[in-house]
């Protein structure tokens, strides 16, 4: 079987089209948060959508609609809690995703029948991503890309240096919040690409990548887009032509080109 | 004299801790003014809170005679952090880039960069005497070309106060003079008003011409001969130590 062959497929093409727009997603957003030391945020994150996705199924409900504004709220909290609570983010990330995990265990310990449905939140399951969820990807997409473009110079600013950002007039508490909200609901569609183990990888190995070789913060960005379309189009090529998990296949080739980026350093 | 700030029975505390208390000075036009005071002293908050980084304070701050929390002229304030230089290493920013940040308070939004904004980018940079490194990674250069970037930064808008926390920590012993008496020619040739953040009080002495000497109250503020004549001050300092500073301030 030819790969035009799989193409015809309407679960194939929305894979693949879905798949590229939130890999962009997570490589635009993830550039910011690893120059920001806040790669881990991705992770928390999505052990909160994971507790999310058990309390929709738990419910009854479509998952998305009860991960999306629960896994904003988390974000907020994490933010607030950094901001007041006199703790460092990482320890703010680590207490709601913990208290994400066990919830969503007990959740699915009351239950009777769906742990095979949040099983596959897990690990992922690009090949099952609805119209509706590409239709989200793709607005969600381009609102982050007419975001960066209007407020790149802001978001550059912050990124580098905070304080001399908040000296320069720019609001950096609204800029924070505007990348973390962004970040959760990108977080949550990736839940369906890579599933949840697997997120903070589309968040960080792009970004990882590109910082490798970039001399420029646009550059970067376009590296790292790149890297991240290229990892799940060829993931999801790969995991057809040899029957293997799509969203651990994409995680592979993230990580074999980071390898060979980093590896060819030593000879350019 | 115009008033460039004006400190107002500032107090500032980190829980039950008083780092500032009761702190009042004014500053004017053309002052170059050397901050001092032991670690610990409150010198780094006082500029931060001056900056509106440090807000759970009480007290009056005015800038350029306005209120400090409807302050907006940040173009005329040029900041050198202590920490300057202890940005991410992976950043990918060019010199220019860096420089480019000090333009943003003057814009407005989509705050794009325009051509006499390049025009002013080169300025700053042939002024620092740093020009050819406009287009390398800001990563790449050393910490005293760091440190002269950053301050190219500070004064990319032509700013009126220059404010700057510990600028010789990253520098050796003659770069850190060049870099004074550079400062004192920013104060002398363009009028820029200065306010260096120093602990080592007898070095500033050569160049400022006031001194604010803090210990999380003001134990004095004036000029080097008035410090040099007070008895207040020689019973505070020593009689070593005071000649010390006015021996390297004369």
């Amino acid at each position: 079987m030819g790969f035009l062959y799989y193409l015809n497929y309407t679960f194939i093409q929305r894979a693949y089209l879905a798949g590229s727009f939130v890999a962009a997603l997570c490589a635009m957003l993830g550039l910011f948060l690893v120059l920001r030391k806040l790669s881990l945020i991705g992770d928390g994150l999505s052990h909160v959508s994971f507790g999310a996705i058990a309390l929709g199924l738990f419910l009854g409900l479509y998952p998305f609609y009860v991960a999306i504004p629960l896994v904003l709220a988390a974000s907020f909290f994490i933010l607030k809690l950094t901001e007041k609570a006199k703790m460092y983010g990482d320890a703010a990330i680590g207490i709601v995703s913990s208290l994400s995990i066990a919830g969503g265990v007990i959740l699915a310990g009351m239950s009777k029948g769906f742990n095979v449905d949040l099983f596959s939140y897990l690990f992922g399951n690009i090949l099952s991503i609805s119209k509706q969820e590409v239709y989200l990807s793709l607005g969600l997409s381009l609102a982050v890309l007419a975001l960066i473009l209007l407020l790149y110079n802001d978001l550059f600013s912050a990124t580098f240096d905070e304080e001399y950002a908040r000296i320069t007039g720019i609001k950096t508490g609204r800029i924070n919040m505007i990348l973390t909200s962004l970040t959760a609901v990108t977080v949550v569609l990736a839940v369906k690409v890579v599933g949840v183990m697997l997120v903070s990888a589309l968040l960080i190995m792009p970004a990882v990548t590109a910082l490798q070789i970039a001399r420029r913060f646009k550059a970067a960005m376009l590296i790292a887009i790149s890297v991240a379309v290229i990892s799940v189009l060829g993931g999801i090529t790969v995991s057809l032509f040899l029957d293997l998990p799509p969203g651990a296949t994409i995680v592979m080739l993230n990580v074999i080109i980071f390898a060979a980026i980093l590896s060819s350093k030593r000879y350019f | 004299m115009a008033s460039v700030l004006s400190v107002q029975n500032l107090f500032f505390s980190y829980g039950p801790v008083e780092v500032l208390s009761d702190v009042s000075f004014d500053v004017e036009k053309g002052d170059y003014i050397g901050l001092a005071g032991p670690n610990g002293a409150g010198k780094t908050t006082l500029v931060k809170t001056i900056l509106g980084l440090s807000e759970k304070s009480k007290g009056a701050i005015k800038l350029f005679g306005r209120e400090l929390k409807s302050f907006d002229g940040w173009d005329r304030i040029g900041y050198l952090s202590q920490r300057v230089t202890a940005f991410n290493p992976l950043f990918p920013a060019s010199v220019k880039e860096v420089v480019g940040l000090g333009l943003l308070s003057q814009k407005k939004f989509p705050k794009r960069f325009t051509e006499p904004d390049s025009v002013k980018i080169r300025q700053s940079l042939e002024l620092m005497g740093i020009a050819d490194l406009g287009d390398k990674p800001v990563s790449d250069l050393s910490g005293g070309q760091q440190q002269r970037a950053f301050l190219a930064r500070a004064l990319v808008s032509d700013p009126e106060l220059l404010i700057l926390d510990e600028p010789g920590t990253a520098l050796d012993q003659p770069s850190r003079e060049d870099f004074f008496e550079f400062i004192k020619k920013l104060n002398q040739d363009k009028g820029i008003t200065i306010i260096l953040i120093t602990h080592d009080t007898a070095q500033i002495g050569q160049y400022a011409n006031k001194l604010l000497y803090v210990d999380k109250k003001v134990v004095f503020y004036g000029s080097f001969s008035d410090f040099c004549k007070s008895t207040e001050m020689h019973q505070y300092f020593g009689h070593f130590s005071q000649h010390l500073i006015c021996h390297q301030h004369s």
